[in-house]
């Protein structure tokens, strides 16, 4: 045994003190151990190669035959002893290095950074997809349309004469050559007539889109501008049908209180025409009653327009502007920050309306 | 219009304490919007009275302007002063400095005595001035809010005033009135006029009316008045364009006498300026019964009256001095001297009434809506009289407006009336309507009675004819707009109440939901949201500059776009092509606002005209176009895509504490470009392009796999940048969305899912520097054959080791079989094949 240490003494692996003695020695070196670092020494210590256990257990070989069972005995189940000592203190380091690693790496989360970008919908839009939504809940489709679009889609075939103020008032943007017929569409009207030709009877459409009239940028007026328009065709439809549309249609964009009014008005492609205002209980200033836009029974003229016989059908349209619904609905007091573009505007409502 | 409460009270039952506001929310029940209240008082409030001047002291002051120290009487002779309060003298006579010289003793004057308030929020006191205490003010119209003359004070007899001292000015003024302002839609021309609104006032409160017209009498005959020829050879619409001319004569008038104040005060209200007395009357008639007309200097007019369309080349100096070249479509009266007024928009100068004018001829003539609207458009001569012509005027209210105008002169300018007149045309046939019985129920969805349809059509001044199946109507004459049954429902739901309209709730018939394109662009927009980009909207007109560098890929090409015959700025007179500048334009806007780090998106139409542009003629109202004319409108429209462009500029994130943002860079241009196509399932084809918006080697082109060109990713031009106030190196990207939603597959088929381990292979080539390595991959993918499941490319690298002029690029090969797990050959063999492609294509050698 020339490489035993020096000056160490071998136990005898049948003299169970000094094994015990060993064994104890052992394990309150194990338990003294207060890492792993510590703990991997006095593993080798105590269990390596040269260890007084390991070595007294090479010298079982050495013994008489008889008195080989007995040391194999107690020298195994010493070092099991030991074994156990040392995979238990494993465990316990073991997890308390783990959770000193896990407190180690606080920090604070209330510096994080902000890496992802939040986008967000331009709320016109939104508002135009929530206000489709409705109506396709009702069995409605939505319809569109071109916005740079014939004459006669956007006047006559809605019954404006050619002469008559109405048309004059529309404030129409032209297209080069005029003697062309072509202009922006003034209204999102000129989508029923379309819809009226392109599709069979009945007809339940709801056309949003873009709209043009030759107005300055100012706080309550744009050049462009965003409307709805609705659209039935069907039989035996009256302006019962159309007050009840709206009435539902208001309620879900503006609650179960929502009321509506009809008053008296002019368009040539309805008659009866109806202006209609909705009762703002929130509305600055108090509550009141808001216009919200233009609705009737559709003109005779107009289903003409489209081959649809007016003694077999009636129907009813409704029309209103997008940008003065969220003017009202959520508050926006400038028509210049929905059309400027100012991220500011379409982040602080993100995705929703 | 404007309608003053006592004005109206004549005619209609206004109670005695209604406002105005109570007047504008009774007509809105009859569909007359509230516009605006007018009221005096609510400037000006009292106590304003009449005073006479007892006595006046020239005091000549040492800054040259001499004043007058007046005593003022404001309470008869006699009697006490009843008003009380600071300034105000107990003995009923208030001294006064004034500065106008335009009165003397005796005369009486409008007194503005301490604690009355005048327009601009003037406050009377009693103040020390000029070494008096002057209590009050001796007031001109100007400062009463009244008139325009502020040459001097109002002397009462100048104005046909010679009221007891001491009453109430505002009273003798009018000016406790008070005008409702409504909105008289198109249709709606009789309500012009104090008579329409009267009656529809009644409607409204269910309360009675007397017609103005039936409190005139006018002769029904008239014959031996001035000639009068009706030569119309040239009608619009085969109408003629005057069917109706009625002329009177009035002599030994004094033009020169001033306009009563009741009538100025009502005039003032209704928003027409007092110019003289004829011309007041004239005016004080069209606002009362809705019929414009005209006062001619008789003894200026030369010849027989003949109403004719215009020669080529003929001209007319108007009212308002202005000479004017006439169209042979414009209507005119004229006289042997030539044109003396374009019919129903303005009269000439030349025959216009002054103040030396003796004899009047009055004209109440009917003109035809269509040619009066076409000549004020063309001369953009927008009248009272025009307005009214255009939206129609009672055929039969002319000879009782020429009355009431001869009866005013008469009264008022003190003329005599010729007996004999002049009134020449044809009465148009009156509109009937055939109303069958259920009709008005079925379409309004009230249940009429036979009563209340009766009583609404005669209320309006309808005659109604029952008859078996239900009523025929013959239409008032004033109502020109009724010509349907469908009017006549609206007419009998107004005069109900649209409030008495029940809900009802159409179910539709079962839909199919959003399209699939709509499906599609809710998907795209949202999803660049969803990645971290900003919606936002700009304006589609831009400059021809514009669209030529954004547009077009190539400069100099030519790509056409419409232009506007009408922009709000010459400049941006264009309809976009490209969403880019405008999306630019918002970009450089919210950068300048200190917003530096920006992903920004806009979904708009770009408009792209073809060959065909409109189209040279449009079809008639109410009929549907025959097929090929049809097609004719729809292929004239132009083409108007739906794009989606962004620009991003700065960093891709905020900075933080332990957060290093990463600037946007060509890549992610493309990456957004690539988002598109992917949530819709396309394939998007990236290769090298060019365009003149952007780097020319940072851009690239998108294609489908058809080979079509579909848009442009990249960094923008630097010099097109700095031009545009952005930050170096912003990048941007527009695609037609709609071609990729075309391009979307209807149905994905399912592939198979391979549960064989996979098999990786890496392979490093060196290549040509400008051999673009998408190409590369193509080839590798093309040469691997079935086995190859993926490949990318993970390093390209050029330098030492690598011969100048050459890259090297590094791709990751993943291998694996359907049906068996892949040998070490099987996969390299399929690496081999690979690299062979790549090989004989581009002279590709593995490093």
């Amino acid at each position: 045994m020339t490489d035993t240490l020096p000056g160490a003494a071998i136990p005898n692996p049948l003299d169970e003190a000094a094994i015990t003695a060993a064994v104890e020695d052992a394990i309150a070196a194990i338990a003294a151990a207060s890492s792993l670092e510590e703990l991997k020494a006095v593993r080798l210590a105590h269990t390596g190669e040269k260890s007084p256990l390991s070595l007294a257990n090479r010298e079982i070989g050495g013994l008489a035959k008889e008195h080989k069972a007995a040391a194999g005995k107690l020298m195994g189940s010493s070092r099991g002893r030991v074994n156990q000592a040392l995979a238990a203190r494993t465990q316990v380091l073991e997890a308390e290095n783990d959770a000193r690693i896990l407190v180690e790496e606080t920090v604070d989360v209330t510096a994080g950074p902000r890496r992802r970008r939040a986008g967000a919908r331009h709320p016109l839009s939104t508002l135009q997809d929530r206000v489709s939504d409705i109506f396709v809940g009702m069995g409605w489709e939505i319809a569109e349309g071109p916005e740079v679009e014939s004459e006669w889609f956007n006047f006559d075939a809605l019954n404006f004469k050619p002469d008559h103020p109405a048309r004059e008032m529309q404030d129409t943007f032209f297209v080069e050559p005029p003697e062309a017929h072509l202009l922006m569409r003034t209204h999102t009207s000129p989508v029923q007539v379309r819809s009226m030709l392109e599709r069979e009877v009945p007809i339940y459409v709801l056309c949003p889109g873009k709209v043009f009239r030759t107005d300055e940028l100012d706080a309550t007026h744009t050049p462009v501008f965003h409307q709805f328009e609705g659209l039935a065709i069907d039989k035996n439809l009256s302006m019962a049908d159309l007050r009840g549309t709206l009435e539902h249609f208001a309620r879900q964009m503006f609650g179960d209180e929502a009321s509506i009014r009809l008053r008296p008005n002019y368009f040539p492609f309805t008659e009866p025409s109806a202006e209609l205002d909705i009762w703002h209980p929130g509305a600055k200033g108090g509550p009141r009653w808001i216009e919200w836009g233009g609705c009737g029974m559709v003109n005779p003229n107009v289903l003409r327009a489209a081959g649809i016989d007016p003694d077999i059908y009636s129907g009813f349209a409704f029309g209103m502007g997008i940008e003065r619904t969220l003017m009202f609905r959520n508050e926006v007091g400038d028509m210049r920050d929905m059309i400027e573009g100012d991220v500011r505007f379409s982040e602080h409502f993100g995705m929703e309306i | 219009m404007r309608i003053p409460l006592s004005w109206l009270r004549e005619f209609a039952q206004v109670p005695a304490d209604a406002t105005a506001e109570d007047v504008m929310a009774d007509l809105v029940k009859v569909g007359f919007e509230e516009e605006e209240v007018h009221r005096p008082t609510d400037e000006l409030t009292g106590p304003v009275v009449v005073g006479q001047v007892l006595s006046l002291v020239k005091e000549p002051q040492t800054n040259g302007k001499t004043i007058n120290w007046c005593q003022v009487r404001v309470v008869p002779e006699g009697q006490e002063q009843t008003l009380t309060g600071k300034g105000i003298d107990p003995s009923g006579v208030q001294g006064i400095i004034c500065g106008a010289h335009n009165f003397v003793e005796g005369d009486k004057v409008v007194v503005t005595l301490p604690g009355a308030v005048l327009p601009g929020n003037f406050q009377i006191s009693a103040r020390k001035t000029y070494g008096h205490l002057s209590a009050g003010m001796i007031a001109s119209v100007r400062e009463l809010g009244i008139g325009d003359d502020h040459d001097g004070i109002l002397v009462l007899s100048r104005i046909g005033l010679d009221p007891e001292i001491g009453v109430d000015a505002m009273e003798l003024l009018g000016l406790y009135d008070q005008a409702a302002e409504i909105n008289v839609t198109p249709d709606r021309g009789y309500a012009f006029s104090i008579r329409g609104v009267a009656r529809e006032y009644a409607h409204a409160t269910g309360t009675s009316f007397v017609d103005p017209a039936s409190k005139v009498s006018a002769p029904a005959t008239l014959q031996g008045g001035y000639g009068v020829k009706l030569n119309d050879d040239a009608p619009i619409y085969g109408k003629p364009g005057c069917d109706r001319f009625v002329a009177r004569t009035v002599r030994g008038v004094d033009a020169s006498r001033p306009t009563p104040p009741w009538m100025a005060a009502r005039l003032r209200l209704a928003g027409v300026r007092s110019i003289s007395l004829p011309v007041d009357i004239s005016n004080y008639v069209m606002l009362e019964l809705g019929q414009p007309n005209h006062c001619y200097d008789l003894d200026k007019l030369a010849g027989d009256i003949v109403v004719r369309r215009a020669v080529a080349g003929e001209k007319i100096t108007t009212l308002d001095d202005k000479e004017r070249t006439l169209d042979v479509e414009d209507l005119l009266i004229t006289d042997d001297s030539g044109a003396i007024g374009i019919a129903g928009v303005m009269g000439g100068a030349h025959t216009e009434v002054s103040d030396s004018t003796t004899n009047i001829l009055v004209e109440a003539a009917h003109f035809d809506e269509v040619s009066i609207a076409r000549s004020r458009r063309r001369h953009k001569l927008p009248s009272e009289a025009s307005k009214r012509f255009e939206r129609g005027v009672d055929w039969h209210v002319a000879n009782i407006a020429a009355q009431r105008v001869v009866d005013l002169l008469v009264e008022l300018a003190g003329g005599t009336a010729d007996e004999a007149g002049t009134d020449v045309g044809t009465a148009p046939d009156p509109v009937t309507i055939e109303l069958p019985a259920e009709f008005a129920t079925a379409r309004i969805g009230i249940d009429f009675t036979e009563e209340q349809i009766t009583t609404s059509l005669v209320d309006l001044g309808a005659t109604v004819e029952k008859t078996s199946s239900g009523y025929v109507v013959t239409a008032p004459s004033w109502r020109s707009d009724l010509e349907t049954k469908e009017d006549l429902s609206e007419e009998i739901a107004r005069l109900v109440g649209y409030d008495n309209i029940p809900a009802t709730l159409p179910v539709a018939p079962p839909g199919r939901g959003l399209s699939r394109s709509q499906q599609q662009k809710r998907r795209v927009v949202q999803a660049l949201a969803d990645a971290g980009l900003t919606e936002v909207l700009s304006y589609p007109f831009v400059s021809k500059a514009s669209n030529d560098t954004f547009g077009v890929a190539t400069e100099g090409e030519a790509r056409p776009a419409l232009k506007l015959a009408n922009p709000i700025s010459e400049e941006n007179g264009f309809l976009r092509t490209s969403i880019l500048p405008g999306l630019i334009e918002v970009a450089r806007r919210n950068h300048s606002r200190g917003f530096r780090d920006l992903a920004l998106y806009e979904a708009g139409s770009v408009f792209l005209p073809g060959e065909k542009l409109g189209t040279d003629s449009i079809p008639p109202l109410g009929v549907k176009p025959a097929d090929e004319v049809l097609d004719a409108l729809y292929d004239g429209v132009p083409h108007q895509p739906l794009h989606i462009a962004a620009v991003l500029t700065g960093h891709d994130s905020p900075a933080a504490a332990t957060h290093a943002p990463r600037a946007w860079d060509w890549a992610d241009a493309l990456d957004v470009a690539r988002l598109m196509a992917d949530v819709l399932g396309v394939e998007l084809v990236v290769s090298q392009g060019s365009h003149q918006a952007f780097h020319p080697g940072r851009a690239a082109q998108l294609a489908l796999r058809s080979g079509d060109v579909v848009g442009y990713a990249g960094e923008l031009h630097p010099k097109l940048l700095a031009a545009h106030d952005m930050p170096a190196r912003s990048v941007a990207l527009e695609v037609n969305v709609e071609a990729l939603f075309e391009a979307a597959a209807d149905v994905i088929v399912a592939k198979h899912i391979s549960g064989f381990p996979v098999a990786t292979q890496d392979v490093a080539l060196v290549v040509p520097q400008d051999v673009p390595a998408d190409q590369v991959l193509s080839a590798l993918r093309g040469g691997a054959g079935e086995l190859l499941e993926d490949v990318a490319l993970f390093d390209v690298y050029a330098g030492p080791g690598i011969d100048e002029g050459k890259k090297s690029l590094a791709f990751g090969l993943r291998f694996r079989a359907d049906d068996r797990t892949l040998t070490a050959d099987e996969a390299s063999g399929a690496r081999a094949a690979a690299v062979a492609v790549a090989a004989e294509r581009f002279g590709a050698v593995q490093r």
